[in-house]
């Protein structure tokens, strides 16, 4: 097939923009300058669409779609920003704080935390979801890391690197609802874990305080996500 | 918005922090307090809230009975009512005892592990069962997140509300 035939045109906010037949509206919204708030995905691990927050408009479609896991197609006309999408964006941050205890000014990744940044990029300044306040445990089994539900917005990035990228499967999801939770093997304390090879790509992928090195907390949190897309090229290298 | 003239402090069930964050605008006080009276607040020695506030400041969660009435009264006697800080605004530290409820808090803080225990009872009000956000219990005008807002934070909020304006804090600040 030539070059041209995958090149689709499609309109995002009105401005006419090309991509390539197998991007996403959010990759070709990205490359035009467009933003669009994510919190599950990050550069260098398969898309899941487990946020919502980068839900837009498609013109035609009948419910707002996912701009991480949906494709661009030929006439597409997407709006990624609008007073009714950003009312559900910001509904649903709201209902990431009021799901789990976020209390921000105790956590180990204040000030260095996607969740925080995303109230200020949406304008959330108090939450009208009442909070439900939910038990919910901390796992310090492991020598040199936390695993603290309290903060954990379920996007799952702490499966896919481990699995993706280390190959170890050590992360994995259990339950459904307000029940779900992410767990270590069979739901064993992570010290425990005989697959976790100690990598630490989990802590440093994760989004929030949920995951952390316990002798990086407060100001030295900052995370480093940015690394994976290099080791998935070598990787790839590697393989091929 | 009609001109401010009267401004009141409150401190429900917070650390004070947002009122130390208040008095960290430093010589920025003075400016402020030249174009309005500090009627009712933690720093001036009146009692009882007046019946007639334009700004009321409110610092911390309704924890207890004493912060229930309270905040219900300066409700209806205030104009513009402002969400000071994430106790305010989201129950924060204060609220982390809605995790356990209060039964547990009490033991583990006044029986257990102590010499003489005792849970206290006289001349202290009664605990709720649950630690709420002031906007869960009334109307709020301003939110102001921040653990503790910054001073700059609550001057730029004081500054709008002096020109006229409902000052948004949205892409400005946010909890912690």
């Amino acid at each position: 097939m030539s070059a041209e035939a995958n090149v689709r045109t499609l309109t995002i906010n009105g401005e006419e923009i090309s991509a390539r037949s197998d991007q996403s509206i959010l990759d070709a919204a990205r490359e035009h300058n467009v933003e669009i708030p994510t919190l599950c995905h990050l550069e260098g691990l398969s898309e899941v669409g487990a946020c919502r927050l980068c839900l837009v408009e498609v013109k035609g479609a009948r419910r707002l779609l996912p701009a991480c896991v949906t494709q661009v197609a030929e006439g597409m006309e997407v709006t990624t920003h609008s007073p009714k999408i950003d009312r559900y964006r910001t509904m649903i941050l709201e209902m990431y704080f009021a799901e789990r205890n976020h209390v921000c000014s105790v956590c180990v990744a204040n000030g260095n935390c996607e969740l925080q940044d995303l109230s200020l990029q949406l304008g959330m300044t108090h939450v009208e979801i009442p909070y439900q306040y939910p038990q919910l445990p901390v796992d310090a089994s492991h020598p040199r890391f936390t695993v603290d539900h309290n903060r954990c917005v379920l996007c799952t990035r702490c499966v896919r690197v481990c699995s993706e990228i280390e190959g170890a499967n050590t992360w994995g999801v259990m339950g459904r609802g307000a029940d779900c939770v992410v767990i270590t093997d069979l739901k064993q304390p992570w010290g425990d874990s005989e697959t976790c090879t100690s990598c630490g790509k989990c802590v440093q992928v994760c989004p929030t305080g949920a995951l952390f090195e316990k002798t990086s907390v407060g100001s030295k949190t900052r995370k480093h996500p940015e690394f994976l897309p290099y080791l998935r090229i070598m990787r790839e290298g590697e393989q091929g | 918005m009609s001109e401010i003239k009267t401004l009141a402090t409150v401190w429900l069930d917070g650390c004070s922090g947002c009122h130390m964050s208040l008095l960290d605008m430093d010589e920025r006080l003075i400016e402020l307090s030249s174009q309005f009276t500090l009627v009712y607040s933690p720093l001036v020695d009146r009692k009882t809230f007046p019946d007639r506030v334009d700004v009321t400041l409110v610092e911390g969660a309704v924890a207890s009975e004493d912060d229930l009435k309270k905040i219900r009264k300066i409700r209806e006697h205030a104009r513009v009512l402002v969400s000071l800080g994430d106790c305010a605004l989201t129950g924060n530290v204060s609220a982390m005892r809605n995790m356990c409820g209060v039964q547990p808090v009490m033991l583990r803080v006044y029986e257990q592990n102590v010499l003489q225990p005792q849970v206290p009872t006289v001349g202290v009000p009664a605990l709720l069962d649950r630690v709420r956000p002031v906007h869960e219990v009334v109307p709020v005008d301003v939110f102001v997140p921040g653990c503790p807002p910054s001073a700059d934070t609550i001057y730029q909020v004081l500054s709008e509300l002096l020109a006229g304006k409902v000052p948004t804090l949205e892409g400005v600040a946010h909890f912690g």
